[in-house]
């Protein structure tokens, strides 16, 4: 078991899984989303490649209506 | 006549830049931007909201990127390291898309810019290759700064974000224009048409609204507004005005064969 903050949240996941594999079980497959790890942008090639730490910090953001 | 607006050697023929938020919903949205005529519209870079459902309508699909310029902000950024990562975020959201709205906010009672981490910011941005737009207090001295490190468009308040107070300073728009060779655009404080025209009549590039039509009563008609006299303005200062002439009245009509008066 570990856990990762997304978007500021704490989520237990059972597995290290791939970023791939959480943006799934999260619905936002094919979505337009943009994804940070720890700082750092995770182009959306490496989601498969990156497996997920224990205690990562991610952003998973879209585009809203702003001014 | 009107030539058309280049902001990083790319060409619009609308000077108005709309903000996309504020709206009732996406179809608002949608139709005062058409009414606008805008080619260029901001963006807003949020989390996702988790637990909801992920299939509801997105913006990207009521305002399809193919048909607009996307650029998107950093609204609600204090610091250049969180405008900073916004930014990145921005661009690997838009495949790629460099041209972006930094602004980089004081305090969240004025949103005056904090411009030491604005050019902060604006330093880091231009090094990674975006073509950054920025949002900057009217000060003519920081807005030359921001040309030199290499913004693409200064983009001046004329008043606060949101207030609609209208142009405050004309004089100090003036004096930015007079140092600055990028597109200035006024962004922020337009709250009704004339503002807009105004601000065309100075000079400016273009103007960037959006509380002045969101928050209009019709904000699909005040688009059109906007869009008319952002056009007569532009055209005003094509034309160029006459001078003013204080206390000092000269007729239209011709002052000779006037008839007579009949009265002794």
């Amino acid at each position: 078991m570990i856990t990762v903050h997304i978007n500021g949240a704490a989520r237990p996941l059972a597995d290290a899984c791939s970023i791939a594999a959480l943006i799934a079980e999260l619905g936002y497959t094919g979505k337009r989303i943009a994804t940070e790890r720890n700082g750092d942008i995770v182009p959306r090639s490496q989601y498969a490649a990156q497996i997920l730490n224990d205690g990562d910090k991610l952003e998973i953001v879209v585009a809203v209506g702003g001014g | 006549m009107n030539n058309p607006l280049i902001i990083a050697g790319k060409s619009y023929s609308s000077r108005l830049l709309v903000g996309t938020g504020k709206y009732k919903d996406f179809t608002e949205t949608r139709a005062a931007l058409d009414a606008s005529g805008t080619e260029i519209v901001t963006v807003a870079i949020r989390r996702t909201n988790l637990g909801q459902n992920p299939n509801e309508p997105s913006l990207l699909d009521a305002v399809p990127p193919s048909k607009f310029t996307y650029l998107p902000n950093t609204a609600g950024c204090y610091s250049a390291d969180d405008a900073v990562r916004t930014l990145r975020l921005a661009r690997e959201l838009l495949d790629g898309h460099s041209l972006v709205k930094l602004e980089v906010l004081g305090d969240p009672q004025s949103l005056y810019p904090n411009v030491i981490e604005t050019i902060a910011a604006a330093r880091i941005l231009v090094a990674e290759g975006f073509q950054v737009m920025v949002y900057t207090s009217d000060d003519p001295i920081v807005a030359k700064q921001l040309e030199d490190i290499g913004c693409v468009a200064i983009m001046p308040l004329a008043s606060l974000i949101g207030s609609g107070m209208g142009i405050l300073n004309p004089w100090n728009l003036q004096l930015i224009m007079d140092r600055v060779s990028v597109p200035v655009i006024v962004d922020a404080g337009v709250g009704t048409a004339s503002d807009a025209a105004i601000a065309m009549e100075l000079g400016c590039a273009g103007v960037l609204m959006n509380t002045a039509i969101a928050g209009a009563q019709n904000p699909v008609l005040m688009a059109s507004a906007m869009k008319k006299a952002t056009e007569a303005g532009r055209e005003a200062f094509l034309a160029g005005r006459m001078p003013k002439k204080l206390y000092s009245a000269s007729p239209s009509s011709p002052t000779a064969g006037i008839i007579a008066s009949v009265r002794n």
